[in-house]
Order: C-alpha cells, then structure tokens, then sequence
C-alpha cells in the first residue's frame, strides 16, 4: 500500500490536495514549495511536470508550465530534483503532466524513478484509458504507481464503473466539463452530478477538482467528496510578490 | 468508402490505429464529443441522404470534379507526363472545403449548433466560415496572433464570412497554438458544439474522418486518368504535407495499387538543419502531438518544437498519423523541399503553365528537379491551392 492509498484509508473527509507546476516562480523552488506545504496541513500534492501544448490547463497553469520550460526544466531535472524528497516529504506525492514526455522518458524509467524518488501517483490527462490497460498498467501496479483518471459530468455510467475498476486510490471528478482555472459554480446541475456519483457507492474515495479556489468551494466540495484539489488558484498565489514561504501560509491559512 | 471497409493495411483499424499510429490521446473531458463522433461517423457519412448532399454540394457549389490538366509546357521541361489535379479551382481556393463541406453536413446531422475550428494561415478558416454561411451556423476560428497580423486578408474574409476570430496568444501564437485552443473551446463546451478540423490529424476519427471526405481528389483522378491515358494508374503521385491532408486525399485511392509510387513533400524551411524547418519525417520522432500518436518535432523531453516555413499551410510540428504509418512502412517516400525551391517553383509554374500556385503546392512542383524520367512515365500533382494568398511573399522575394 502506498502513502496515497494509507491516506484515504485513515481519512475520509476535508482531504486538501495542492497543485503546482514544478520549476516555478523559480527552477529550483520545486522542493522548497512542498515542504511549505506540508507544513501548512495540505493531505497531499500534485507536481505538474510542464509540457509546451498543455491543452486541458486554463491561462495560470499555461504560463506557469511555459516559465518552468524556459527556465530549464524537464522530467530529468525534475526526478534530480526530488531525489531527496522523502528526506523531509511524509505526504503522499502525485506527478501530473501530459503524455508525450512521458513516453520520451520512456515508460518503464518514468515508474522506475517515480518509485525509487518515492512518488505514489501519477495523473496524465491525455493518457487514455484503453492505451493504459495495454501498455501502461502493468508497468505502474509493479511500481506501486497509482493512475488517477477523471470524471466529468459527460462521463458515461458505464465509464465511471471502468474506471473504479482500474483505480486504487481515488478517482479525480471534475467539478464541470472545463479546463483549469475556471471558478467553481456549485449550480443545481453540478449538485446533482456530484449527489448522482455520490450514489454510485464507487469502490474508490471521490476527490474534487477544477474550480476550486477558496475555502468556500473547497467547503461544498467537501459535501459531496472525501476531499477537494486546488490548482490555478495555488498557482496564482505563487506568483505574487514576496517571500515564497510567506505567500504560501497566507494562502493555506483559509483552510487550515 | 466501399474501399475503406475492404482495404486495411494501410488503413485505420477499429482501435484507430494505423500500425503505430493514431488513438485518441485526450483528457476525459473530450471523450464523450469524440466518442460521438466515432461511434457515429461512418453510419452517417455512408447513408445515401448524406451522400447525396455531399456531392450535390461539391458539384454545384464547390464545381467538382476539378479538371486534371497535362501541363505540356511543364512536361516537356521534365521529360515525363505530368498532370495537375486542379484543387486550386474549388471555391475558396483549395482543397480545405472538401473536407469542411462534409464536416459541416455531419454537425448538422449530430444536432451541433455551434461550430469551432483552428487556422494557420487562414485557408482552413476561410473554408469553415464559408460553409457556417452557406448552412447558417454560428462558426469561432481560432487563429495565432502571429497569424492574424500575417493574413490580414483571410481574417477579413472570415469576419465578412460572419465568423468570431479569436487570437490564440498562449505558446508561439501560432497554428499549433490556435489547435490547443480549439481543444479547450471544445472541452468548454462539449455539446452543442462540433470542432472541424482541417487537417488528418487529431484524435481517431478526425484523421480518418478528414481522409474520406478528401479522398475525391484521388477518386476522381482516377476517372480522368482512365479517360485521359487508358488506364487509371499513374506511374507517380505527388503531393505536400502539412498535417497531411491534401496528400491524404491524393494517395487514398492510389494507396493499395502497389505499381504508384507515392511522394509526399515536405517543408523544408530554410533547411533540414538550419534550425528552421518543418521537415517532420527527417526532423521528427514518435510521439504524442494534438491527440494523435504519430511523428513530430520535439525535443529529447518531449516538448513540441515550433517548426518553419515560408508556407503557412506547411508550418506544422506533426504530420497526420496515417502519413506517419507510410512513412514507417516505407509505402510512401518522404522528401522536403526548400522555401527558396518551392518559391522558384512557383514562378516556374506561373510562367509555363499561367498558373501562380499555393506555396504550399509549389513544394510538391518544386521536387520534380530531383526526379528523373525515362519520358513516358504519368505523374500526377496535387495542386492544393492557389496562389493569391501568397502574392505578398512572392512579390517581396521575386521584387516585383
């Protein structure tokens, strides 16, 4: 069981994940970003890995990645700069970023230096749910790599029900057919989309996402979910003036 | 289409692959448009309704057949038959509306009300805001803010057309740029709207959707070649590649006859390795690019590379996954050719024949000069486009 799977195991509701793109404000904050985190009582962590074409992020996430780009970073630099991650990282830790430098890093070394950098998950987006079960799944359960997929208010019945059977940690619903960075509206339609998976009683614990950017959100998101994921928002935080560290407890300061 | 459910190899299969090639890599957010799409295309495409209007449509309002043409002037230059299937003579100026017109009956069909597509210098817009008119559909192009400033033309053309032009500012602001944002206008609105791609790339079943309703180039050259020299296979086809689609429409019907050697032209910028190229094939390597596996430029970590070329049409990272199949199967033989060669080319062609060309097309023209004939042999060209788009680029080279 990895740190992932042993948190939805002990803890089933007001879980907070964060996410954040690697390699920004600055190539070398990477590391220094999750320690602040954990600190601050975030439950677990996305790393986005950035890519060039990332085509499901909104404008914050697009200019994080393309600043971390240009300052140099890529998927070696990043696997050097975790090296040392569980020297000071307890929480459970998620890399998220799109396919195709993946498949560069060749599949087999990316799981292998997920799992030797102590890694527990991965969400790539675009990596679709039939090229995983074929080529991909083996690779990740032998390193103890959790896939996360994602659920929209589109996502079939049928489609959920797969999906539950390939997961063995949470499944990632997304709060509205959008792209990041979009605030949530916790619309009659949406309740009725979260209170229909709800019901669904899925082998797997739910986690909210895309939308959420404040303790209110996060709060409503709570209802219907173990947990709920902040991203653009996080981001954008980041980005202000000041000390990093500073910014970071302000920001985490409405939640915990 | 009776061929496309015989012939397989060089094909998509029911996976959506071409041998290595294609899938669909997308978030979960566009799976239920582009399962829609696959579960429903070739229902619709191959119902007699569907049919009858499509090629109504070409015919009366695009004016098919376009005329293959012997240039002799040309011919004799090279010492061998060539013959020019004339794309540049539909409405809009190229081959791009073969495909929009049979996408747009297809929205129609699946109930879409609003319709979204990406543009690089501006012809594939054009095509799709002039069937949005022709149907009455409410149409959103996404064009890099580079592009727009390059195109003014086109972008005129498309607002007077009734379309909303959006500049896409993320990434290099353009082509590859306005497709991502063409992605996340979909996966912003996933149900009233369709997304018309323009070229045979994307997720399964855009590549091989594009491919069918481009394959008529093919078809119909077939016919004229039969009438025109006896018999219906050339000894060569050529044609450029962008994302692939003219040239896709070109080799289709020509792909299973093994005697066709088929030439696909690629740009070569200002040189494979001058850094600025859009040489995929030579250049490239497999990967992951706008929903498709296929061959693109990037880098060793996997980050797409901005290509170039003087041709707008032709200045795209990928190539469609069916080229990168021929490609790897060796079917087809990739070559590139120079912006300096492919403008030569053009005047080339526009003092001999009267024919000022796409620069794009003038690629496929310009590689004639490394091919040798024993003088009877048949080559067919696929003149994509015409050349009033690109006057502003010959003019400033040629100083006229």
């Amino acid at each position: 069981m990895n740190r992932l799977q042993q948190l939805f195991q002990h803890k089933k509701k007001d879980i907070l994940s964060i996410y954040y793109t690697a390699g920004y404000p600055n190539l070398p904050d990477t590391l220094k970003i999750a320690e602040a985190l954990e600190k601050s009582g975030a439950d677990f962590l996305e790393i986005g890995f950035p890519y060039s074409d990332p085509v499901a992020d909104g404008p914050i996430i697009q200019a994080s990645s393309k600043q971390s780009l240009d300052q140099g970073m890529t998927l070696q630099v990043l696997f050097d700069q975790l090296k040392d991650l569980r020297k000071t990282i307890t929480i459970p830790i998620l890399l998220m970023g799109y396919v195709n430098p993946v498949l560069q890093y060749g599949v087999d070394n990316f799981c292998k230096a997920c799992k030797e950098v102590g890694v527990d998950g991965c969400i790539i987006p675009d990596l679709p749910m039939y090229e995983y079960e074929e080529m991909y799944r083996t690779c990740f359960e032998e390193n103890g790599i959790s896939n996360i997929f994602l659920v929209t208010p589109q996502t079939s019945e049928e489609r959920i029900r797969k999906i539950d059977g390939l997961s063995n940690a949470f499944i990632y619903l997304l709060s509205s057919a959008a792209t990041t960075g979009k605030n949530l509206d916790v619309s009659t339609a949406a309740r009725m989309y979260f209170t229909r998976i709800q019901a669904m009683n899925l082998n797997n614990p739910l986690m909210i996402g895309f939308g959420i950017s404040d303790k209110q959100t996060f709060d409503s998101a709570n209802e219907y979910a173990s947990g709920a994921i902040i991203g653009s928002a996080f981001v954008k935080a980041l980005s202000a003036e000041g000390e990093i560290e500073e910014n970071i407890s302000a920001f985490m300061k409405q939640f915990r | 289409m009776t061929t496309h459910d015989k012939i397989m190899s060089y094909f998509v299969n029911e996976k959506g692959y071409y041998g290595d090639f294609g899938g669909a890599y997308i978030p979960e957010m566009l799976y239920p448009n582009v399962e829609e799409l696959r579960q429903q295309y070739l229902g619709i495409i191959n119902e007699l309704s569907f049919q009858e209007e499509f090629k109504a449509l070409l015919k009366d309002y695009v004016g098919r057949p376009s005329p293959l043409y012997l240039a002799k002037r040309l011919s004799q230059k090279y010492g061998a038959n060539i013959f020019l299937k004339r794309e540049d003579l539909n409405h809009t100026g190229a081959h791009k509306i073969n495909n929009t017109i049979g996408q747009i009956l297809l929205a129609e069909k699946l109930g879409k009300k609003r319709i979204i597509a990406e543009t690089g210098a501006g012809q594939h817009g054009v095509a799709t805001a002039t069937v949005c008119a022709l149907r009455g559909l409410e149409c959103v192009v996404y064009m890099g803010e580079i592009d727009i400033k390059r195109q003014a033309p086109n972008v005129a053309r498309m607002k007077m057309l009734g379309a909303t032009v959006v500049p896409a500012t993320s990434g290099s602001k353009t082509l590859k740029d306005a497709t991502n944002e063409a992605m996340r206008d979909w996966i912003n609105n996933p149900v009233d709207t369709h997304y018309i791609i323009g070229s045979v790339v994307g997720p399964h079943p855009y590549p091989d959707m594009v491919s069918i309703f481009q394959s008529v180039i093919s078809e119909e050259t077939k016919k004229q070649l039969l009438a025109q020299t006896g018999k219906d296979e050339p000894d060569y086809v050529l044609a450029c590649v962008g994302g692939g689609s003219n040239a896709a429409g070109m080799f289709y019907h020509f792909i299973n006859d093994e005697n066709v050697k088929l030439i696909a032209v690629e740009a070569a910028g200002m040189g494979v390795s001058s850094g600025y190229s859009a040489a995929t094939t030579y250049l490239g390597k497999e990967g992951v690019l706008h929903g498709s596996r296929s061959i693109l430029m990037q880098t060793p970590d996997g980050q797409v590379v901005e290509p170039h070329s003087v041709s707008a049409g032709l200045d795209y990272p990928g190539i469609g996954p069916q080229h990168a199949h021929l490609f790897k199967t060796g079917r087809c033989e990739y070559v590139s050719i120079t912006d300096d060669e492919s403008l030569n080319a053009g005047l080339l062609l526009t003092q001999l024949e009267g024919i000022i060309p796409a620069i794009e097309s003038a690629h496929a023209i310009a590689h004639l000069e490394y091919m040798t004939f024993k003088g009877d042999e048949n080559v067919v060209i696929c003149l994509s486009g015409r050349g009033d788009k690109d006057m502003e680029t010959y003019m400033k080279h040629f100083k006229l």
